[in-house]
């Protein structure tokens, strides 16, 4: 479903992603591990046609992101870092909205609308405005929107963040189901091990820009010979912590968490 | 075009949900209206002028067109990190649709905000010379809006963060206000100050409201009108070209 190979993403001097390789099966749970400022949020924006790759070769369900995107863009739903609902708008009208910009006929964005919601424990909120949701509400309602438009492919950038165990668990448990009844590949990002370790069928560790290793969170504790995938990934990417000059963005969501705006 | 149609739908409903909003944002021109138009009134006709309130009020509108407008403009940074903005941006729309629908919209608000303030303005005892050309002011209000709209949205694609937003305010929206012949007439002013008045497009936008509503313009109707234009039709592009190269 995502095949990557060699791909290279500098900016001057600086090599954010440095010709990785690897490739997601059709239906796969596929988690992408790593320090921050390691290259994931790079790739994942490579991946969705966000950036241009420098180098190397992006197939996106047999489709090249770079040249072919609005086709690669109603092939994938995302989930972002940073929140992306409209909060003054009702949990339906955001699925509502989505479903018009994806193109999605209107009986099927009703018929469609209804099973998500329901699915995700949403449907007797749907007329709320989302400002009145929490924190994990909010996350469940940006995934359900995110597979409105029926994709191949569900992108999640750390949806867990700042969310309690049990909004955790029950966000993996929905995230789970739908891959099953519905065979969307995932490809997920996050700093939680244990949820990756429950989670996801196969693993890459990005460090440095560079894959450090792939395979099963069995494969990876084997490897390193670890008991824990927490154990195995402090094995591979060292104890010492990453010191990030905040870009733009960065700052902002300090801000944003200072003012109390931010997700939670 | 349904997108457009579903952004520009958008901001209106956002617009008529925020009560509060709409209340607070009414507090300048008020305040303006009532402090300076009755504060200055006495001062004004003595010098010969007329009534200030008259004079000043469709100044007061199009400064909160300007307002509005630029705001919601500058607001885009904010909801293209933590808003719905980056989610339209991944949709599989083109980015001029987007821009588009988010700029009518925002050019809408400000228009209805603005027409608001023109109501307020007549509980204050402010009367339009004549009700036939209130049709050719609110075109001239719609100019203005989408002037202040498309640079609200060329501003708002380029700010990195918020610190920008002040330089905005201080060095870009008060100047362009101040500027403008809202508050004071055109007539004998200092040819350093006449000729920044003269590049300031809230000029235009004042000076043609001005003339549709009280009958007294500085400029003829067809140079507003052809000005304000010209000004949207460049802004509209630089916008368009700004918003296209967002990186979210």
């Amino acid at each position: 479903m995502i095949k990557v190979e060699q791909l290279t993403r500098t900016f001057g001097d600086f090599k954010a992603v440095d010709s990785i390789s690897f490739e997601v099966g059709a239906g796969e749970i596929f988690a992408f591990l790593g320090p921050n400022g390691a290259g994931k949020s790079t790739t994942i924006r490579m991946l969705t046609t966000l950036l241009a790759p420098t180098a190397g070769r992006i197939e996106v369900d047999g489709l090249d992101p770079a040249r072919q995107a609005h086709e690669v863009r109603r092939r994938f739903g995302i989930v972002f870092q940073d929140p992306s609902l409209d909060q003054e708008l009702s949990a339906w009208e955001n699925l509502d909205l989505h479903g018009v910009l994806y193109g999605v006929p209107r009986r099927t964005r009703h018929e469609r609308g209804e099973a998500l919601l329901q699915a995700f424990d949403l449907w007797e909120r749907r007329n709320d405005a989302v400002k009145t949701f929490s924190g994990g509400m909010r996350r469940r309602l940006e995934i359900a929107r995110g597979l409105l438009h029926t994709p191949k492919i569900l992108f999640l950038d750390e949806p867990t963040l700042g969310l309690d165990p049990q909004s955790r668990n029950q966000l993996w448990a929905h995230v789970q189901k739908l891959n099953a009844t519905e065979g969307v590949t995932v490809f997920l990002t996050t700093h939680y091990m244990d949820e990756a370790d429950r989670v996801a069928r196969r693993i890459a560790i990005i460090d440095h820009g560079r894959i450090v290793a792939t395979g099963t969170p069995q494969q990876l504790k084997e490897q390193t010979g670890k008991d824990s995938l927490e154990g195995a990934y402090l094995a591979l990417t060292g104890t010492a912590i990453r010191e990030e000059t905040p870009d733009a963005a960065a700052r902002m969501r300090m801000a944003a968490q200072m003012w109390g705006r931010g997700r939670r | 075009m349904q997108a457009i149609y579903i952004l520009w739908l958008r901001e209106l409903k956002r617009y008529t949900r925020s009560r509060v909003q709409i209340i607070a944002s009414l507090g300048q021109p008020v305040l303006y209206l009532l402090a300076l138009g009755f504060g200055l009134g006495p001062v004004f006709r003595a010098s010969g002028n007329g009534s200030y309130l008259q004079f000043m009020a469709p100044g007061v509108i199009a400064m909160t067109v300007l307002f509005s407008a630029m705001f919601s403009g500058i607001a885009l940074l904010w909801d293209r990190q933590f808003g719905f903005l980056k989610e339209t941006l991944v949709a599989p729309v083109p980015r001029l649709h987007v821009m588009l629908g988010r700029t009518c919209g925002t050019a809408t608000v400000a228009m209805l905000q603005g027409m608001l303030v023109a109501v307020v303005c007549v509980v204050a005892g402010f009367r339009p010379a004549s009700l036939a050309l209130v049709p050719a002011a609110l075109a001239f209000l719609a100019l203005t809006a989408v002037v202040f709209a498309g640079a609200g949205t060329a501003i708002g694609s380029s700010l990195k963060d918020m610190q920008g937003f002040q330089m905005v305010m201080n060095f870009l929206v008060l100047p362009l206000f101040f500027l403008s012949g809202a508050l004071y007439p055109l007539d004998h002013l200092p040819a350093a100050l006449a000729a920044f008045t003269r590049i300031d497009p809230l000029t235009y936008g004042v000076d043609g409201l001005r003339g549709m509503l009280t009958g007294r313009a500085h400029f003829a109707a067809v140079v507003d009108a052809a000005v304000l234009a010209g000004v949207a039709a460049v802004l509209a592009v630089l916008g368009a070209w700004r918003f296209s190269k967002i990186e979210v």
